[in-house]
């Protein structure tokens, strides 16, 4: 498994070098280096602010194309509930998922579905004492990522389950499997996805060794085709199998919400999840028992992906949740046990990114220095080296990744001191 | 081995720079590596004893040096000072004014959260002059 597989990716030619995704990237991991940005791969957490904000689209989000589903005999597809609030005037799901079908794919199960079953897991592992509290959901990829790099000491909060897009694909795939008696490799799963960070999670999962889903199509790129095949000039067969609940996930306090008479908190944006989680580690909101924390504005809707503005999108789906029922998918009443099938494997771990130098000593003295070089700096944070703050060029020097003449306002100095007149 | 020094003013009044100077170190702990248990006990105990400062005594200064067994924080301000120590560190005592309590700071969780999560804590304090608040924190192996 590539360890720092990434979606989102730099087109060159397009890219100014305008400094504009470095300051926002939230993990500071990209550089501008001759004129062009360069992401670091191990800081990356593919949240896709730098897809947002890039003014010249020269940052892009690697997904895959829909021929790939002809390799497989039997092909589901498994929409995020974000999709639903895409569309002008829907008033039946099934009308999206009726033309999802017509895309060429043999059966449909909603990512929704397999949401309501990680809300009755969640409820079970909490109300049975199995989680330590504050409970983080672990359905946003970027949060998770985020958290492994940034926040090590949270890493045991992290609700301990697959996401729902994995347990679509899991729930799915079997089914069929038994259903139609073809062998697993045989049928394929692909998710239609709100962001880059979903694609991501298929190719480096966290908490398994392999992804169950087989491609990840971008939702503004499957948006045309789907507007073509999706009419109404007929009455869609009964398709949709998920309550309000599940169709909720699509947006921020959806998942929360759904724990039903839980102190919960749901925060959205990644500059307020990366708040949070400081508080988090300062020791406050312990009265919290679950806190849902979503990288893009507005949760799902709010992913680089969508078409629709989050707002929108999310009003459309409060329409749309009126009609529907509580819920439809349960574990087995009672559980004592989750499936196995909905834990992770493997505990998450930090990422050790931040780290200046294993040696302890070495790092120490290392932080001496960017601190001594830092206070040589203008403190402007213009980002015209290439980093997006002072701090960070000082770091970057004392790295070994740039040098002290890369801050313009530095070399000034020097060859005012050298008698070098410029115009 | 020399220690690394960290010097923060801590402005008064103004809550919502209140936590900047802890969560600088916070940031600086993880770059140095160290263990979770030692930046979680820095994090809450400073967090902790910076709002103090900015509630009870109109801010202050805090000098922080970060050695490779352990961390010690200073807390330094020029307010009221504290008249009886002992009942400050009593759990749920408070002398936060009401204003302030109702924005959900001083719930008298202060000093005993900073005693717990610190292995030495000790308190300088007169009335009209001001209070040194010194706290270590150690790595624990």
């Amino acid at each position: 498994m590539p360890q720092f597989f990434h979606s989102v990716t730099l087109n060159e030619e397009l890219c100014h070098g305008c400094t504009t995704c470095i300051k926002r990237c939230p993990t500071e991991a990209i550089r501008v280096r001759n004129g062009k940005a360069v992401i670091t791969s191990e800081r990356c957490i593919d949240c896709g602010e730098c897809i947002r904000v890039c003014p010249h689209h020269a940052k892009s989000a690697k997904s895959d194309k829909l021929s790939i589903i002809s390799r497989f005999t039997y092909k589901i597809v498994l929409p995020a509930p974000s999709l639903y609030g895409q569309f002008n005037n829907l008033d039946d799901i099934d009308y999206v998922l009726a033309g999802l079908l017509k895309l060429g794919f043999d059966e449909v199960y909603e990512v929704s579905a397999a949401a309501e079953l990680v809300s009755d897991a969640t409820r079970n592992l909490m109300e049975r004492g199995k989680l330590q509290t504050p409970v983080i959901s672990s359905a946003c990829p970027a949060v998770v990522r985020l958290i492994r790099l940034k926040f090590p000491d949270l890493c045991g909060y992290v609700l301990p389950l697959l996401s729902p897009m994995e347990i679509a694909a899991r729930t799915a795939k079997r089914q069929a499997a038994n259903r139609l008696g073809l062998p697993v490799e045989e049928i394929g799963a692909f998710f239609i996805s709100p962001c880059p960070a979903k694609v991501t999670d298929i190719r480096a999962p966290i908490g398994i060794q392999d992804s169950w889903v087989d491609g990840v199509f971008s939702m503004n790129e499957i948006y045309p085709k789907l507007l073509e095949t999706m009419t109404k000039k007929e009455e869609p067969s009964l398709l949709s199998h998920s309550g309000l609940i599940g169709v909720s996930w699509g947006s921020s306090g959806g998942e929360a919400s759904a724990l039903i008479q839980k102190k919960y908190l749901a925060a959205d944006g990644i500059e307020n999840v990366m708040g949070i989680l400081e508080a988090l580690e300062d020791g406050r909101l312990r009265e919290l028992e679950f806190i849902e924390l979503n990288a893009c504005p507005g949760g799902c809707v709010g992913g680089v992906l969508t078409v629709e503005n989050p707002f929108v999108a999310r009003a459309r789906i409060q329409q749309l949740r009126k009609y529907l029922p509580v819920s439809l998918n349960h574990l087995e009443t009672g559980a004592s046990s989750i499936p196995n099938q909905m834990c992770w494997q493997e505990p998450l771990e930090s990422a050790d990114v931040l780290r200046l130098s294993d040696d302890l000593g070495e790092a120490m003295e290392m932080m001496e220095q960017i601190d001594l070089l830092y206070e040589s700096l203008p403190k402007l944070d213009c980002g015209s080296c290439g980093a997006p703050s002072c701090r960070a060029l000082a770091e970057d020097v004392i790295c070994g990744k740039a040098g002290k003449y890369d801050c313009i306002f530095v070399l000034r100095e020097e060859l005012k001191k050298q008698g070098v007149s410029i115009g | 081995m020399n220690a690394l020094k960290k010097h923060y003013i801590v402005p008064g009044d103004d809550f919502t720079r209140a936590g900047e100077a802890s969560g600088k170190v916070k940031g600086t702990l993880k770059q140095l590596g160290y263990n979770s248990d030692v930046i979680r006990r820095v994090a809450i105990a400073m967090y902790e004893g910076e709002i103090n400062m900015v509630i009870h005594a109109g801010g202050g200064e805090a000098d922080v040096s970060i050695y490779p067994d352990r961390v010690e924080i200073i807390l330094s301000d020029h307010g009221p000072g504290i008249p009886n120590v002992e009942l400050a560190m009593q759990e749920g005592y408070s002398t936060a004014p009401d204003d302030v309590r109702s924005l959900g700071f001083g719930a008298g969780m202060g000093l005993p959260n900073i005693k717990k999560y610190t292995d030495e804590m000790r308190i300088d304090t007169k009335i009209g002059v001001g209070t040194q608040m010194y706290m270590t924190i150690r790595v624990h192996p």
